[in-house]
């Protein structure tokens, strides 16, 4: 069972069994301090750390107040609603504007593509709070600063260099004979679109969109610069309670974001899968 | 030398010029026109500008100058998808997403057939391809053939009066090849659809088409039947290019009608057709096909010139010989005789006369 060959020396068997040392401690380093968040979350106290009754793992040192403080504060249900109102808009934006400048950008003939995409993916890399200070300026002048639509395009800008990544890395396996042949065949470019293209990029659309959501759903440092009050989301809301009221309701809500993070991974690798299959890339 | 009666063509080039870069031509001054029905094949080797011009019918290409003509209509101006062109892809381009029958269906789909008819259409061209089984099964779980037949299929479903095949059998093994050949052409001409059939194998274009325009340097170098084209090749590209060929150089010292003497380079004279020479003195390349050449003295034709040849290589190819000589100097001349009862069986290092009729000795371009 043992992946070392029966030749390995010392030092190669060493390091086998470092390697794998080291990657648990990695791993380990990543996940225990989500994992710690979770049992936390049902606190009986209101408090940060493990209870003794916790530790003793007695039923009375754990509670769902937490949750419920959740559900019935005013506060953290606009901000919830906020969050589901802002950031499916945002994703829908990032992929209809994300998934075009793909196609776009991988036709040869379109001038300065390399420059052009270099912008497009630069909220990307320039630190967050530039971007923020930037639109807060900007948006201010132009009259979107406070209002949903402001927060709904710039988590829309965050958004989108995710989805060019995704779906350009599909495109370059993309066959262009194929839209040729549609077109061939009687199809006007947009019949071709979404009949022949748009399946077959599908995949990367969908990994795109997961990657925009969860930007939009977990942004903080650009929503407290161009949203208002009335713009509240979840992550502000979060951001607000550490600094003002030290509330584990904090951890109820952060472990259920994990678990729906959890949940739309799940459904979007099944999603992604199903139309890889349908694209006849892996066997069906 | 294309015939330049465009006015009942159903196809035709006029003049066209192509540019990639606004420089160099790809496709420079193009005429060509094809009657209704026929299959023609668009020969040449790879950058001689063939698939552009199949791109330019299509409409995926634009033509810098000129025109091309479909039933009498200039289609320049017109996009692709309102051109009513069928074509078959080298890599088939089937939509991997879709069934076959769905594949087959789209070109009806987007012209709004209805459903019934839709489906009766589709089991027709399966039923014609002898796919008829394979309607529910994707594209990759089909073999190269399989797909290729589909691909055809497809082309043919909307009742196309013009199909066009690019290279559509570059990727089949030989055999499947040489059978494919055979169900396009006879499809083709049972349907009546005339075909732009685009192809770098000359054995291919040789054995399905009507005529062949053979392609090189963005121009037709020669465009005839078959059998024209390989019996009487214009120039020396074409003699080179269509099956194989001995080339023999020397220099033109007398015209004399049809005929021609041309002195070879070792100083022996030959008579040779004067097809495309410059004139008495001039260098000429003279063409003989290596089934043409006879060193049996018994089967030649009376007062027939001969030449020295010695013999460097027999090869025994079961249907025929393959003997390679030197004749005047050069090393790589071939003759092709065929494995008959009577024929001589040469040895490495034999001495022989061979010879042949002036008419099968084409004087070409230098």
């Amino acid at each position: 069972m043992s992946g070392l060959p029966p030749y390995a020396t010392t030092g190669q068997r060493i390091w086998y069994y470092a390697f794998r040392v080291i990657c648990g401690l990695i791993f380990f380093f990543l996940i225990a301090p989500i994992v710690v968040v979770m049992p936390l979350s049902f606190n009986a106290q209101d408090f940060f750390t493990f209870t003794p009754e916790m530790l003793r793992l007695d039923p009375e040192g754990y509670s769902l107040k937490h949750y419920r403080d959740f559900f019935e504060t005013s506060d953290w249900q606009a901000a919830m609603w906020n969050s589901l109102k802002i950031a499916p808009m945002a994703t829908f934006l990032s992929v209809s504007f994300g998934t075009l400048a793909a196609i776009g950008l991988s036709s040869e003939h379109v001038p300065f593509r390399r420059a052009i995409m270099a912008i497009l993916i630069s909220p990307m890399i320039v630190p967050l709070i530039i971007s923020a200070a930037g639109m807060y300026f900007f948006y201010s002048r132009i009259g979107l600063q406070g209002t949903y639509l402001g927060v709904v395009l710039a988590h829309a800008v965050l958004g989108i260099p995710f989805v060019i990544i995704t779906v350009t890395a599909t495109l370059v396996g993309f066959d262009r004979s194929l839209t040729r042949a549609s077109a061939n065949m009687g199809a006007n470019p947009v019949t071709t679109f979404f009949r022949v293209q748009m399946p077959l990029i599908m995949p990367g659309v969908i990994s795109g969109a997961l990657f925009a959501f969860i930007t939009s759903f977990d942004e903080v440092v650009v929503v407290l610069f161009v949203g208002s009050a009335g713009q509240k989301t979840l992550p502000w809301q979060m951001f607000i309670g550490l600094r003002e009221q030290i509330s584990p309701t904090i951890l109820a809500v952060a472990t259920m974001l994990v678990a729906i993070s959890i949940c739309l991974l799940t459904v979007v690798e099944l999603l992604r899968r199903r139309s890889e299959r349908l694209r006849g890339l892996s066997p069906g | 030398m294309a015939d330049g009666n465009t006015s009942d063509a159903f196809v035709a080039f006029e003049r066209v010029q192509k540019s990639y870069d606004g420089e160099t031509l790809v496709v420079k001054d193009l005429n060509l026109a094809l009657p209704k029905g026929e299959f023609l094949t668009m020969l040449g080797p790879s950058g001689s500008g063939k698939t552009t011009c199949l791109m330019m019918l299509a409409g995926f290409e634009t033509a810098t100058h000129g025109e091309i003509l479909l039933d009498g209509k200039p289609i320049n101006n017109i996009p692709p998808h309102k051109r009513g062109i069928g074509m078959v892809f080298q890599n088939y381009a089937l939509f991997p997403h879709m069934t076959v029958a769905e594949n087959l269906a789209f070109p009806l789909e987007v012209r709004k057939i209805g459903k019934s008819d839709r489906e009766a259409k589709v089991k027709r061209a399966l039923d014609m391809v002898q796919m008829g089984d394979f309607g529910g099964r994707r594209p990759a779980q089909l073999s190269g053939g399989q797909q290729q037949r589909i691909a055809l299929a497809r082309a043919l479903v909307f009742e196309p009066e013009l199909v066009l095949m690019d290279e559509p059998l570059g990727a089949l093994d030989k055999q499947l090849r040489e059978h494919m050949q055979f169900e396009i052409t006879n499809l083709a001409h049972s349907l009546g659809i005339t075909t732009v059939y685009v192809t770098h194998d000359q054995t291919e274009a040789l054995t399905m088409s009507d005529r062949v325009a053979v392609f090189d340097d963005g121009r037709i170098q020669q465009l005839a039947p078959p059998d024209q084209l390989y019996e009487s090749p214009q120039n020396s590209f074409v003699a080179q290019f269509i099956g194989e060929n001995n080339t023999l150089s020397g220099i033109v010292t007398a015209v004399d009608g049809e005929l021609c003497n041309v002195t070879l380079d070792d100083g022996e004279t030959i008579v040779a057709k004067a097809v495309n020479i410059a004139g008495v003195g001039e260098r000429t390349q003279v063409s003989i096909r290596p089934e043409r050449v006879e060193y049996n003295k018994e089967r030649m034709a009376e007062g027939v010139h001969t030449l020295h040849a010695e013999v460097l290589e027999f090869i025994y190819m079961g249907d025929i010989f393959r003997t390679r000589l030197r004749v005047a100097g050069k090393e790589d001349f071939i003759i092709k005789t065929r494995n008959a009862p009577d024929q001589v069986r040469l040895r490495r290092g034999d001495k022989i006369e061979i010879g042949w009729l002036p008419t099968d000795c084409h004087a070409l371009d230098a």
